[in-house]
């Protein structure tokens, strides 16, 4: 816990250097010398100076954000900010970027997304990616377990009750919810270690969102790290150490949980929510 | 009545060559996103390879029935592995112009080789009989063709709903981009899958050849209804090709018996009606549409 206090003060003092309308340059920098502290402890994800396009446009600028294990951290921004591409660029689904992602201090430059995945990160698309041909049973057991810690089946039936319950079902047949659980409740079979989840709590029942902000306590308690694209700012609040705040591709903004919650009806605002 | 079981056999008999080449196609399309115009061709390689066994080699229907799908694999691969794979990373129209060429090519070249009148063969013995039911009397050859590809097709079905592999080709036809972001290199799996769907395409050709005329054209009909087949069942599922293909053998054979005027357009009768009421297919998901 105290890794993250140092984090959070870190993320102050970046914070104090720019406010959220500078003019995007000064913010992209001022999310770079944050990374390179060296008192930060281990990262598992680092990612420095990445651009991304879609053919000719420019959706990614010089971003640099990093996740420690056991760490939640947020990517909070407008619709269109960039928040997906930066999780798809992580995956491995986004080719067309520049600068260097690594994990575990490996670039992973040259690997593909299916290598990606073996080699720790969990995918956790915001359609939550459930195959209707696949039974609920067969969704968690497609991919190949990669790590000693990974769940077993009997762990994941005892901890979403629902998913032993309809396991013969087509996973489409599932509620929105259960659908989400079944996504994460799969990265976890796998044993990932870094879980990128994209908009877990959209669209979903308030007692849900508070399941989910559950669960990600308990993987982060593994040491489990977690890159949480958000919309939603209360319940990001809720389950994050760190946050940042996209715009038009930049990190604009790098604030420690304690100052996102004090400015919480400033950035509601600017989110336009 | 008798006629109308006689039909229905023989129906379910054509149905089950469609079925069987159709599941190869949807197979094809679903992992690699290709449509193989060459499934036709490919079909009338089976039918021409299993008459050339038997006329130059003395190599007889049961042998064929495991060799030509071993060969047919084996051209699937090396079609995969020297043309097929160097345009997948380019709009899948560039690999339906491949594989029509492709087309152009193989009939061309049997037509060369072997003439256009059709090369002989006879049903196998043992089945050259008829079977009488009651009243009726059915083709020995027709009962073992439409039981034959069903539990083929049944087999394929248990291999890709019971296995592993079975569950990653399913995974890999519904989202292949999110299989491998879930760990699984889907490009291993893209050559035996090919090689898999042609052999099936083959061993319908086997199948067909003591039914129908051999010629290097028998595949040019064949692959315009196996489309129809494919729409109809819905693009891209597996089910759907098996359901459809039987349906479209049932449909022809009926409309060339009740009504051979209209024989040839009953079919893309089905097909319209198909598509205006359920787009994406019989089976098809709505994503898919």
């Amino acid at each position: 816990m105290s890794d993250d206090r140092s984090r959070t003060t870190t993320g102050t003092r970046t914070t104090e250097q720019t406010g959220h309308d500078a003019p995007a340059p000064e913010a992209a920098g001022a999310g770079s010398p944050a990374v390179a502290e060296p008192d930060r402890g281990a990262r598992m994800l680092e990612v420095s100076g990445l651009s991304a396009w879609y053919g000719e446009a420019r959706v990614l600028t010089e971003v640099g954000i990093d996740v420690a294990p056991g760490e939640v951290v947020t990517l909070v921004g407008r619709n269109g900010a960039g928040k997906t591409t930066l999780l798809r660029s992580v995956m491995g689904l986004h080719r067309q970027t520049e600068g260097t992602i690594t994990f575990d201090g490996t670039d992973l430059a040259k690997r593909s997304a299916d290598a990606r995945a073996r080699a720790g990160i969990g995918w956790v698309p915001d359609d939550r990616g459930i195959y209707a041909s696949l039974t609920v049973a067969e969704n968690l057991l497609l991919p190949p377990v990669v790590h000693p810690d990974a769940w077993p089946l009997e762990r994941v039936y005892e901890f979403f009750p629902v998913l032993r319950e309809r396991r013969d079902f087509p996973g489409t047949r599932l509620s929105g919810g259960e659908q989400q659980m079944l996504a994460m409740a799969r990265v976890l079979r796998m044993g990932s270690r870094l879980l990128l989840l994209d908009e877990p709590s959209e669209g979903l029942a308030p007692v849900i969102v508070q399941r989910i902000g559950e669960i990600i306590r308990e993987i982060k308690g593994q040491g489990v790290g977690v890159l949480l694209v958000e919309q939603n700012v209360k319940f990001a609040a809720t389950v994050a150490d760190r946050h940042y705040l996209l715009a038009q591709g930049r990190v604009v903004e790098h604030l420690g949980n304690d100052d996102f919650r004090a400015r919480e009806g400033e950035l509601l605002t600017y989110l336009g929510m | 009545m008798s006629e109308f079981i006689q039909y229905t056999l023989q129906g379910l008999a054509a149905g089950g060559f469609y079925a069987l080449s159709a599941l190869g196609l949807a197979v094809i399309f679903g992992v690699l996103g290709v449509v193989n115009f060459s499934h036709g061709a490919c079909y009338m390689l089976g039918a021409v390879i299993a008459a050339v066994l038997l006329a130059e080699l003395q190599v007889g229907f049961w042998v064929a029935l495991l060799v030509v799908p071993i060969l047919m694999f084996g051209f699937g691969v090396l079609m995969e592995r020297l043309l097929v794979r160097w345009l997948l990373a380019l709009d899948p129209l560039y690999n339906f112009l491949l594989t029509f060429g492709l087309t152009l090519i193989l009939v061309e070249a049997v037509k060369q080789r072997y003439g256009v009148s059709g090369l002989p063969y006879e049903v196998p013995a043992g089945l050259g009989g008829q079977v009488s039911v009651g009243s009726v009397n059915l083709s020995a050859y027709a009962i073992f063709a439409c039981v034959f590809s069903v539990a083929v097709c049944l087999a394929v079905g248990l291999l890709l709903t019971r296995t592993r592999i079975g569950m990653i080709v399913r995974a890999s036809t519904e989202a292949p981009e999110r299989t491998r972001a879930l760990g699984i290199n889907v490009g291993r799996w893209v050559t035996p899958v090919f090689g898999f769907g042609i052999a099936l395409a083959g061993l319908a050709g086997v199948l067909a050849a003591p039914t129908r005329a051999i010629t290097a054209e028998m595949g040019s009909n064949f692959i315009i209804i196996l489309f129809a087949v494919v729409v109809i069942g819905g693009l891209g599922s597996i089910l759907g090709a098996v359901v459809a293909g039987l349906l479209v053998g049932l449909v022809e054979a009926y409309g060339i018996a009740y009504a051979p005027t209209y024989a040839q357009i009953v079919i893309f009768v089905l097909m319209a009606l198909v598509v205006l009421v359920r787009p994406s297919g019989l089976f098809g998901r709505e994503e898919v549409a």
